[in-house]
């Protein structure tokens, strides 16, 4: 029988934080605790948590200042991990050569089946 | 059973994926989905490739199991893409698939990545035509002269072939990631979600698409909240939800206007401003928010809990569950290890049940999964690992030790494994089964017969 073990999980809506003050009254919420740690370590840390500097960011995941030569090389790395087997790349931009858009790679989708089917 | 669903008995089933520990990114799993009937079992991965996998028909003489997943079908939904404009890399990662309905013999499903939502299609070809007049069986074309006879060509049974082709494409209408597509209950529109504004289509229609939420700010300075994730309500069709980032929930109806800014109903838990911290919005963003079968509840997970929502009372939720309360103390290096910010999903149990038992599952880290029996209000923890699996062994529950003196079989905080995140489960809509994502595995689960 797999009697599920150990406490329940299950708190009246009052909160959960109750059950930590009640056993910690005299000591530090662990999340204040913790707030210190990250403080301790990084002092500069914004005073306003979770505002629009860390909303910003998320807003911007994938972003990138275009920079030919940093995209190529990047491109480069990116798809020789993501197709093993391909021999080297033929249009690879080297040494003087001013890159165009028809010499940017373009990104290969996987070519390979998901290893969930296999 | 009898009685309420308290003491089901998880037993390993099947494992897909490989088996080695070096992951390639392309195979983490990003989304997995039941479709209406449960035979068919969807997946996304990061290389925007989708997996599906269809139940046998149950064998009369094995009755001690219900019938295995077996692939169907596996297509490149989505590609990855450049938009040179804004210098952006679109990541062809699948974030959401949902079915459709089944109208006919085809299945459909959306699936969506950052920025684009497709409709495919998903159909069998079990039979062809032969004995053309003008054609050779290989295709090439015969000379009409030759023709002395004329036949009719006939349909012959073929080897099933399983065929997906995209039938629309929705794109352009998301400046920002879709987190969310939901289809409604008319099943004709469906929505779509990014982190500032929703947007209401037709099925058929991919010119035009109805902007119902934005709430971009004149200034991004201004910027406290996103959409985190929204669904619409089962049974109403003019109802939907969206969640955001401070942990709020909006129910907003369609008929009120056409731009739903202004929401009917507000759902959010009053904080005890003693308690509040640098993380506390953090860990009160909503990842995930799934309206109940009835309609009657909703429930969200932010980063520690599972909660459950009665729609008639905004105040507060109805129950609240600690998925893994021991790493509030951790929170400092979950931060620094962007942990914090991991997404995790939940689900509810399947819909068709005599016995009114309602039990939710979501996972956490080490590869567990966590349920919770509403009725009885036991939860369990247990864990998705090739070591469980032999078939019909029920899977042992494990327990996590948060200080203090660790118990023989138990883990300690420190020793969970914070990359092996469990961030997408499915329920079978009618049966016991469930499917439970680790970083590139798919494990299916089923309740001991007999």
């Amino acid at each position: 029988m797999a009697a599920p073990l150990g406490t329940s999980a299950f708190t009246e809506e009052t909160g959960q934080e109750k059950q930590d003050t009640q056993e910690k009254d005299k000591a530090i919420p662990p999340e204040r605790a913790e707030e210190a740690k990250l403080k301790a370590k990084y002092p500069n840390l914004g005073q306003k948590p979770g505002g629009s500097d860390f909303l910003m960011k998320r807003l911007q995941k994938g972003q990138k200042y275009f920079d030919s030569g940093d995209y190529n090389m990047a491109k480069a790395k990116m798809k020789n991990k993501q197709l093993p087997s391909a021999g080297p790349d033929k249009n690879l931009v080297t040494g003087d050569h001013i890159p165009t858009p028809q010499d940017l790679p373009q990104r290969k989708s996987s070519l390979v089946t998901s290893k969930l089917a296999g | 059973g009898a009685g309420g669903g308290n003491d089901i008995q998880w037993c390993f089933s099947q494992v897909k994926g490989a088996v080695d520990d070096d992951v390639a990114e392309a195979d983490i799993i990003s989304t997995v989905e039941f479709n209406h009937s449960g035979e068919l079992l969807a997946t996304g991965d990061k290389g925007g490739r989708v997996v599906i996998f269809q139940q046998e028909q149950e064998n009369k003489t094995q009755s001690h199991s219900r019938g295995e997943y077996n692939v169907y079908s596996t297509f490149q939904s989505h590609e990855p893409e450049f938009d040179y404009l804004k210098s952006l890399e679109i990541e062809e990662k699948i974030n959401k698939i949902r079915w459709l309905p089944q109208k006919n013999a085809a299945q459909f499903l959306l699936s969506t990545n950052d920025k684009t939502i497709k409709l495919w299609k998903i159909s069998e070809r079990d039979k062809r035509p032969e004995g053309y007049n003008l054609k050779e069986e290989d295709g090439r074309y015969r000379d009409p002269t030759t023709v002395t006879t004329l036949r009719v060509p006939v349909f012959r049974p073929m080897d099933l072939m399983v065929e997906a082709s995209p039938r629309r494409i929705f794109a352009n209408a998301h400046t920002y990631h879709i987190n969310s597509i939901s289809i409604n209950s008319d099943y004709e529109t469906y929505l779509s979600a990014d982190d500032l504004r929703i947007n209401l289509w037709h099925l058929e229609i991919t010119d035009r698409s109805f902007n119902i939420v934005d709430i971009k700010p004149a200034n991004m300075e201004e910027l406290t909240e996103v959409i985190t994730a929204a669904e619409f309500h089962p049974n109403s069709c003019s109802t939907f939800v969206y969640s955001s980032s401070k942990g709020t929930i909006r129910l907003c109806d369609m008929r009120a206007s056409a731009l739903c800014d202004r929401h009917s109903k507000l759902f959010e838990e009053p904080e005890d401003p003693s308690n509040r911290s640098f993380f506390s919005e953090i860990i009160s963003s909503i990842s995930d928010v799934k309206f109940s079968h009835s309609g009657r509840y909703m429930m969200t997970r932010d980063y520690l809990s599972v909660k459950i929502w009665d729609l008639n009372m905004e105040n507060r939720p109805v129950e609240t569950y600690q998925v893994h309360e021991y790493l509030r103390s951790k929170l400092c290096s979950l931060y620094e290890n962007d942990c914090i910010f991991d997404k995790f999903e939940c689900c509810w149990n399947g819909s068709d049940r005599q016995v009114q038992f309602l039990i939710v599952m979501t996972g956490s880290y080490n590869n567990f999964f966590r349920m919770f029996d509403r009725n009885s209000k036991r939860d369990v923890t247990l864990e998705a690992s090739r070591e469980n699996n032999k078939p019909r062994t029920v899977l042992k529950p494990r327990k996590v030790c948060a200080s203090g003196k660790r118990k023989k079989d138990e883990i300690s905080v420190d020793s969970l494994d914070f990359n092996k995140k469990i961030l997408h489960t499915a329920w079978h809509p009618k049966e016991n089964i469930i499917a439970v994502a680790t970083t590139n595995n798919l494990y299916i689960f089923q309740d001991k017969m007999n």
